[in-house]
């Protein structure tokens, strides 16, 4: 019954706290929102980036020639063998017949359309060929040498093509880029939290007389830091919600703005809004929660020392 | 039966003024006690002792079967949950009402809402404030302010009460008017043990005096006076 009352009392203290000190509580409560806000950003920007490297990473397309007429049965054989290699994405397999890169040469350009004309099948030097597109792209050299020695497949293969050069820049830039992002949020967050936490120093510094007198009275330390963790708590949400609202409704305006793409192009499309805002709100939340609760704890836990 | 005992204390601060030496003192149960001497005398550092604000470099200090030298940082509330404590400058909570402030000592120990109304209401009454109840501290005059701070070191119920020179800023009559009520609540059973510069209250009250000079016990009269003992 007394820890229920003694509760009932943290947190009715704690709401108290939030009100009586309504300037300091406004305060913390503004810096958090502030910083919350620029923590959003940061983190949609470095998970958008994220994502256009992905959706680059995934396009990347090997080319597998092949020599000679390639019968259905070799098709088939060779398609049974590239599914068997785990880092190639086996949805992604697609046969291309010589004829069919003819007919697509054909499309593609005015001037290639009257050679492509005069070739007949057996003229036609283009090659027959396997494209798919791999998992990891990290791992595509080995993945395309495990294709070179399959055990059916290695005596059908004319060349390998997958612009090696051009990948192994993405991947440098890529790895780069990822790496930036995530130091980046990461020592916003840090920045983050030492703000919000010298905010709430400040407003418990203001507060001592307080803690003093409790100390006075016989509360014990666990009684005292309670409410004003609690109290952190309540100004850790409030503070988030603000950043909260904008990331909901300024992310998906955003995205309905630009029609989920950048600069039109296919590649830079926007990470879809569901789940990604709910995602980021817990984040803030959290952040938010966390920052405020210890924030408040180190700064209580300061008083309680002689 | 002894409520304090004291024994070969010794305070060094780090600035490497010392404070108390070897202070030996026994103080029993329902006894009202004066704590005298000029600046730098070691009052202060006694009074701030027996509620834990600062700890002996060497001794014990016994109160009520604790031994406050050796009260670890997080059992103090222990300690102070058995005293009262009532300063020259009040601390009280600017934005508590008398009330409130009074009741925010029972509070923190939990008890219920029916239990505090009705013990705060009991010791406002007693220090003569239960029609200034909804009022601010800086509604009051210095007087009643610090008739708050005794009712709120009293509502516990604590066996001692320690008074470090609670008239210090309140004119003569007022001083009084506290001074009787501190006998009030010593009537009642509770010891009391204050700090004062006030000669006057000192040399009426007839109580036992304890006098510091240069951190040193110099001396301790039964039924003493301030006037008559030279310090």
């Amino acid at each position: 019954m007394k820890s229920v009352r003694s509760l009932k009392r943290y947190f009715r203290d704690a709401i108290h706290g939030v009100f009586r000190n309504f300037s300091l509580s406004v305060a913390s409560i503004s810096c958090i929102t502030i910083t919350l806000i620029v923590v959003a950003a940061s983190l949609i920007l470095s998970m958008n980036v994220e994502n256009f490297s992905d959706s680059i990473r995934k396009d990347v397309t090997v080319v597998m020639f092949l020599k000679g007429d390639t019968t259905k049965e070799d098709e088939n054989k060779i398609l049974n063998e590239l599914k068997t290699i785990s880092n190639i994405d086996s949805n992604s397999i697609e046969f291309k017949s010589k004829v069919d890169s003819a007919k697509e040469l054909k499309e593609g350009s005015d001037i290639f359309a009257t050679t492509v004309d005069r070739w007949t099948e057996e003229t036609n030097p283009l090659l027959d060929s396997y494209m798919f597109k791999v998992v990891d792209i990290e791992k595509i050299d080995d993945t395309v040498n495990q294709v070179k020695n399959l055990t059916f497949s290695k005596d059908k293969i004319n060349n390998i093509n997958y612009g090696e050069d051009i990948v192994h820049q993405l991947i440098v830039v890529f790895n780069v880029v990822e790496k930036i992002c995530i130091v980046a949020v990461l020592s916003l967050v840090l920045v983050t939290a030492f703000l919000i936490g010298n905010t709430i120093k400040l407003a418990i510094y203001s507060r001592r007389r307080e803690i003093e007198i409790m100390r006075l009275v016989g509360a014990s330390n666990i009684s005292i830091k309670i409410p004003f963790i609690i109290e952190g708590l309540f100004i850790g949400i409030i503070g988030s919600i603000i950043p909260i609202l904008i990331t909901i409704f300024g992310y998906t305006s955003l995205y309905d703005f630009f029609g989920g793409k950048l600069f039109g192009s296919a590649l830079a499309t926007l990470v879809e809004p569901m789940p990604f805002i709910y995602n980021i709100s817990g984040i803030l939340l959290l952040i938010g929660i966390v920052v405020g609760m210890i924030g408040s704890y180190q700064a209580v836990r300061k008083y309680l020392k002689i | 039966m002894e409520l304090i005992r004291i024994s070969d204390v010794q305070k060094t601060y780090k600035t490497g003024t010392v404070a108390l030496y070897d202070l030996n003192l026994s103080i029993k149960k329902g006894e009202f006690v004066f704590v005298i001497g000029a600046s730098g005398s070691g009052k202060s550092t006694l009074i701030k002792m027996l509620y834990r604000e600062e700890k002996p470099d060497k001794g014990s200090i016994i109160i009520g079967g604790i031994n406050v030298a050796k009260l670890k940082n997080r059992k103090v509330y222990v300690l102070r949950r058995k005293l009262g404590v009532v300063f020259q400058d009040f601390k009280l909570l600017p934005k508590l009402t008398v009330f409130e402030n009074v009741a925010f000592a029972m509070e923190v120990l939990g008890y219920d809402k029916k239990e505090i109304r009705k013990r705060v209401l009991e010791v406002l009454d007693l220090v003569g404030l239960k029609n200034k109840v909804r009022q601010y501290p800086d509604q009051l005059s210095g007087g009643e302010q610090q008739r708050v701070v005794i009712a709120r070191a009293i509502v516990n119920k604590p066996k001692l009460l320690i008074c470090d020179e609670p008239t210090g800023n309140l004119d003569p009559d007022t001083s009084m008017e506290i001074m009787k009520v501190l006998e009030e609540i010593n009537a009642m059973g509770t010891t009391i043990i204050m700090a004062t510069h006030d000669r006057d209250i000192v040399d009426r009250m007839k109580k036992r005096v304890i006098i510091l000079d240069h951190g040193r016990l110099v001396r301790d009269i039964e039924k003493g006076g301030y006037y008559n003992e030279k310090c």
